[in-house]
């Protein structure tokens, strides 16, 4: 099949620093001198010197980005922060022009970087849902034949003639997204809208959007860093990094490629370790218990956290406590210190791995992040904070928790907890 | 946005490139969202007067006491001729043509900085934020229009000399011409900004300084005749005094001022759109 997106040789370059010289004048002067050849006079000194680019340092968002997309396809785009996925769906969806190559689009784009863009909060849901509607590209007429459906999925009933500023903010965001998810737009581009409202609504969300591509033909540009939707949606995946596309293929290889990548943390994985870090934080990975390393680790499974350091300034006597943080999506969930089971490290060597062994992780499927700090405790208040902060995402994948046959019933909470159900006879207890 | 439509390439709908040519306007688009267009229209009109008390009262409130307040200052204190017309009938019919075009202006001159949340996050042709503006203020000008009729029917009952012309029908032709005036200084002082706020600070000011220098508040035939090519290159003069002569049968026009006033509009206005097009493409980087 013929592609419906076609991007050759995108690049995005943005300035640092300064955009102007904070006078019209000033940048008139500038303008005028590199115009006819001549230094510009307002450059910094040590540029000018130097003979080199007078426009200032330049930061490519992404370059040389190279892929086609073809009708019906699912795409994921995943990346680290900074990696430069909404900088290319923002060129994508014509939010700002790339700095260099093109691309190419067949049938209508609508791209929603963020839900309820251009909600007036005095407008009723009913006059909401046409202004949206026309800002995303659809005429009257279709948000009128598509109105119904509109309202029925976002549950919002008897509330379509009242002010959307009444709304609560679950309502508001199933509305925005009700409107988006039903344009018809040949190409769909969605940015980690799903982060918003409650778990059913969005897998809500998931299912329409799976249907919009399967049975509708539509073809989806997804950017999300919920590794567990983009597995289970999309069907190919782009990896950015650093602003260069480093693979593109099937979502399961993409994810571990990503995962497998996400063992660096990212505070030192392009900058020299200040002074500040005695110790530095070479890698963090999960193995299985038998030692094999692992990038998914599955519910209800025992895990090893292997913490690779390097030892750059840690005295021989000193104390150390190494602990783990787990954030979820909606809560902090635990920590746990070596020094709470009693547990100091001493005699560091130059290089070695703490392992932190849990015996069974029992958090519902998803996606959390792992938080590793390294302390000398001092005090019973006081430490000194060896390494710099590090962290690794953790996806759990669901297995069958509850040896029932089919890992049903872990939809609530954060946590799963196993036990046991039995009747008494009545009568006494 | 650089766009070539469907006719260059037939197989694609969109190209979009990083080079791009100075005339990229593609109304075509633009005309494909003019759903857009009228429901911005009517969202500004509603939203305006949602939890007011007197809601579209307001419209009439305002140039009711501007036009006090000049007829005290400028008629009775300082004693300005007004080409022998009721002073309250002169002042409201210049101010009522002239809030048409300043209201163009100011909004049009908002556009980016006052949409930047939606406009870096969802794409649609960014022109039709300004000419949703000019439409909006059709309909407030329409209601202050209104009311300058009801008290012109007043003044003229009372034996005023007024003479009510057939040359109201270029009526039409002065709201276009203040329309593509506004749009456009408000599209260029709209794109500057995105850099340059100052400009945004200034321009209440300079709106206001233009008003002086529009006759607004005096005719045009308090100053010597010689002098008259000059004040005309401001476009808004002819505007004013044609306004007025058609409506009021007093004032200065001639041809010359008329042509001039509207060639100045229409480069204004083209200069505007072009400098606007070129800004909304990255303007979501600087702002």
């Amino acid at each position: 099949m013929d592609p419906i997106i076609k991007v050759e040789n995108l690049g995005k370059r943005y300035r640092l620093g300064v955009i102007n010289r904070g006078m019209l004048y000033k940048d008139i002067q500038s303008w005028w001198a590199r115009k006819r050849g001549k230094e510009d006079p307002h450059s910094p000194i040590r540029v000018a010197q130097t003979g080199g680019d007078t426009s200032g340092q330049e930061f490519w968002a992404f370059r040389n980005v190279d892929f086609e997309v073809k009708p019906g396809e699912i795409l994921g785009v995943i990346g680290r922060n900074g990696a430069g996925k909404s900088t290319l769906l923002k060129v994508l969806s014509q939010i700002t022009a790339p700095t260099e190559g093109h691309f190419k689009l067949k049938g209508r784009v609508a791209s929603l970087l963020e839900v309820g863009t251009g909600f007036h909060g005095e407008l009723t849901g009913r006059e909401n849902i046409y202004l949206n509607g026309a800002i995303l590209g659809m005429s009257r007429s279709e948000v009128r034949s598509c109105f119904d459906e509109i309202v029925e999925f976002a549950e919002i009933g008897q509330f379509v003639d009242t002010p959307v500023k009444r709304y609560s903010s679950g309502m508001y965001v199933r509305l925005a997204f009700s409107v988006a998810a039903h344009l018809q737009p040949d190409i769909l581009i969605v940015d980690e809208v799903l982060a918003v409202g409650d778990a059913a609504f969005q897998k809500k969300c998931l299912g329409r959007m799976d249907e919009a591509a399967f049975k509708e033909g539509r073809t989806i540009l997804f950017v999300s860093h919920n590794m567990a939707s983009v597995r289970s949606l999309c069907t190919r995946a782009l990896l950015l990094s650093g602003g260069q596309l480093e693979a593109d293929g099937p979502t399961g290889e993409i994810v571990d490629c990503y995962l497998d990548k996400g063992v660096l943390p990212p505070s030192t994985a392009n900058q020299e370790d200040s002074d500040a870090a005695r110790l530095k934080i070479t890698a963090i990975h999960y193995q299985t218990v038998d030692g094999g390393r692992t990038v998914e680790v599955f519910i209800g499974q025992p895990i090893d956290i292997v913490i690779e350091y390097e030892n750059k300034n840690v005295l021989p006597h000193e104390e150390i406590s190494v602990g783990i943080g787990l954030h979820g999506p909606s809560a902090d969930l635990f920590n746990n210190y070596s020094h709470f089971s009693g547990k100091l490290f001493s005699r560091i060597p130059d290089k070695g791995a703490f392992v932190f062994r849990w015996p069974s992780v029992d958090l519902l499927p998803g996606h959390y992040l792992l938080a590793v700090r390294v302390v000398v405790r001092k005090g019973l208040n006081d430490e000194e904070v060896l390494a710099k902060p590090s962290s690794i995402s953790l996806i759990v994948a669901p297995a069958d928790f509850h040896k029932e046959g089919s890992g049903d019933g872990l939809k609530f909470g954060l946590i799963a907890v196993r036990g046991e159900w039995k009747m008494l006879p009545g009568g006494k207890s | 946005m650089p766009i070539t439509e469907t006719a260059e390439n037939p197989e694609w709908d969109r190209v979009v490139t990083a080079k791009s040519g100075l005339l990229d306007l593609n109304l075509a688009e633009l005309w494909r969202y003019r759903d857009l267009i009228y429901l911005f229209v009517k969202r500004d009109f509603v939203a305006i007067y949602k939890q007011t008390i007197l809601g579209p009262l307001w419209f009439l409130i305002q140039p009711i006491l501007s036009t006090l307040v000049f007829t005290i200052i400028f008629g009775n204190i300082a004693k300005l001729p007004t080409d022998n017309i009721p002073p309250f009938l002169f002042y409201l019919c210049g101010l009522v043509a002239w809030s048409y075009f300043s209201d163009c202006l100011t909004k049009s001159a908002a556009t980016f900085s006052g949409n930047a949340g939606i406009f870096s996050k969802v794409y649609f042709p960014r022109l039709t934020v300004p000419i949703a503006n000019a439409l909006t203020n059709l309909i407030t000008f329409a209601i202050q229009f209104g009311l300058f009729l009801a008290v012109l029917a007043y003044f003229t009952w009372k034996g005023a000399p007024i003479e009510t012309s057939w040359r109201v029908v270029i009526l039409p032709l002065l709201l276009l011409q203040m329309a593509m005036l506004g749009i456009g200084f408000g599209c260029i002082v709209s794109s500057l900004t995105t850099r340059y706020r100052d400009l945004a600070m200034l321009l209440s000011f300079f709106v206001q300084l233009w008003m002086y220098a529009s006759c607004v508040l005096f005719p045009l035939s308090l100053y010597p005749k010689e002098w008259h090519w000059l004040l005309v290159l401001n476009p808004m003069v002819p505007v004013i005094e044609s306004f007025r002569f058609a409506f009021l049968g007093a004032g200065t026009v001639e041809v010359y001022q008329l042509v001039s006033g509207a060639i100045v509009s229409l480069v204004v206005f083209v200069v505007g759109i072009i400098v606007f097009r070129h800004v909304e493409k990255t303007f979501s980087d600087t702002i």
